[in-house]
């Protein structure tokens, strides 16, 4: 049974007021997720991060959950709201058109605690793409003040898979990351992608490599969740089929 | 829960064809499909070494498929077959970075440009070729 608490705040004649359903979990002591329900007066502007936080600083403090910067830009606040996996700063409650708002950790990563998850996996894999330009060491140290120019064609080539801020949310609602515990996953992909198609790069044999194996690439059956669910416009699936049109000389 | 548990969706999240759209329902067919096509040719070896049966062995095996379970089996067989044929076709080009739109700097709502209409007409022909597949082949085998 789910707990229920109700917060005594003033209301103001455009508010409504809503069921938000918390996961809890502490691995430490819990063998299982429990649900609390806290009744939570939001408006039309109110964003699930808000609603939280409200439920943080009127009852319940121990509620964890990570943030920063409130505006889509930090990558922390990912978990699953009622049911798909968003960022909790950039998802109002009215959008989702519920008077119950369930929020639970994102899949596919560990958890600390409620709604805070471990990021070690989605950091290991991001770096292991190189996430950075691979030029020849000479041409950098000989002469530091050389600049590479880019034109606004190239830019566009990469600048979206350049927007990631490593939420994770693509992470959490691909298929293959649901069972495979080895999978690359779409936000290390799409980064090894925006790195390959930027015309400053060398690294793209370098980087196919990375991602020619059983648990890479081939892993992707291309069901499009992760561009589905990204806050940022990345689109990683595109930039993961790019990569596999190069790996099966469909593209040069 | 383990506290080391990885918190993985599972297979019911991976079999979940409701959350994220026409594509991931395209996904989960083509798995099934896939798999339902692989136990049919597995099948289908073993109805055809009744042969070494003899023609008595073969007949009395081939009258399973006269019968109205036998033709409900064959619809669905014909069903799969169109389906991840077609749909596998889609998939190879998307896999070969075919169709699935060009990079461009994002702009708010962010509609991803793979996931696309022809992506989408793709995946749409695949049901409905399957469905007429299935009711022609009904057509002929009830209609006899
Ligand atoms: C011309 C006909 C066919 C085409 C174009 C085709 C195409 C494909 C493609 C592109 C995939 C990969 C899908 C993905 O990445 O998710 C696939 C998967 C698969 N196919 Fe086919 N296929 C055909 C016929 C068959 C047949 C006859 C069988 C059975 C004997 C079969 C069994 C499978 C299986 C078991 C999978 C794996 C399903 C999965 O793990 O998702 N296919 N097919
Ligand atoms: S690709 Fe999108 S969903 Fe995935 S981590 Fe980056 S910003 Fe988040
Ligand atoms: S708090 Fe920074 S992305 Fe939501």
């Amino acid at each position: 049974m789910a707990q229920a608490y109700e917060i005594d705040e003033k209301k103001t004649p455009t508010s409504k007021t809503i069921t938000l359903r918390i996961a809890r979990f502490n691995p430490e002591h819990d063998s299982d997720t429990t649900f609390m329900d806290f009744s939570v007066n939001v408006e039309k502007w109110t964003t699930v991060l808000e609603a939280i936080l409200d439920v943080k600083q009127h009852f319940d403090h121990s509620v964890a959950v990570r943030y920063s910067c409130r505006q889509a830009t930090c990558g922390s606040c990912g978990m699953v709201i009622n049911g798909k996996p968003r960022l909790a700063c950039f998802t109002k409650v009215s959008e989702l058109n519920s008077d119950t708002v369930t929020v639970e950790p994102m899949h596919n990563f560990p958890i600390i605690r409620d709604l805070a998850v471990r990021f070690d996996r989605l950091f290991n894999t991001h770096h292991k793409v190189k996430p950075y330009l691979i030029r020849d060491d000479s041409e950098i140290t000989s002469n530091t003040t050389k600049e590479l120019l880019q034109s606004p064609e190239e830019l566009e080539q990469f600048i979206q898979f350049s927007n990631c801020i490593k939420c994770g949310l693509c992470n959490s609602a691909c298929p293959t990351m649901a069972t495979d515990s080895s999978f690359v996953g779409p936000q290390a992909l799409a980064q090894a992608y925006r790195y390959v198609a930027d015309s400053r790069d060398k690294g793209k044999d370098t980087r196919l490599k990375i991602i020619d194996e059983s648990h890479g690439i081939w892993r992707c059956h291309f069901a499009g969740s992760c561009s589905q669910v990204c806050p940022k416009g990345v689109d990683p699936a595109m930039g993961i089929q790019f990569l596999r049109g190069y790996m099966l000389g469909f593209r040069s | 829960m383990n506290p080391h548990d990885e918190h993985k969706e599972g297979i019911g999240g991976m079999a979940n064809p409701r959350r994220y759209g026409i594509e991931r329902v395209a996904y989960w067919l083509m798995r099934l499909t896939g798999l339902g096509l692989l136990g049919y040719f597995i099948a289908h070896i073993y109805e055809t070494s009744n042969i070494l049966r003899g023609r008595v062995g073969w007949e009395e095996f081939l009258d399973l498929t006269q019968t109205t379970e036998g033709h409900i089996f064959m619809t669905l067989v014909i069903g799969m077959c169109v389906f991840h044929t077609v749909n596998g076709i889609r998939i190879m080009l998307g896999h070969g970075g075919i169709g699935v739109g060009k990079p461009a700097r994002p702009d708010y709502p962010y509609i991803p440009a793979s996931q696309n209409s022809r992506h989408k007409i793709g995946i749409y022909s695949a049901i409905v070729l399957a469905a007429i597949a299935m009711m022609y082949g009904m057509a002929v085998m009830f209609g006899e």
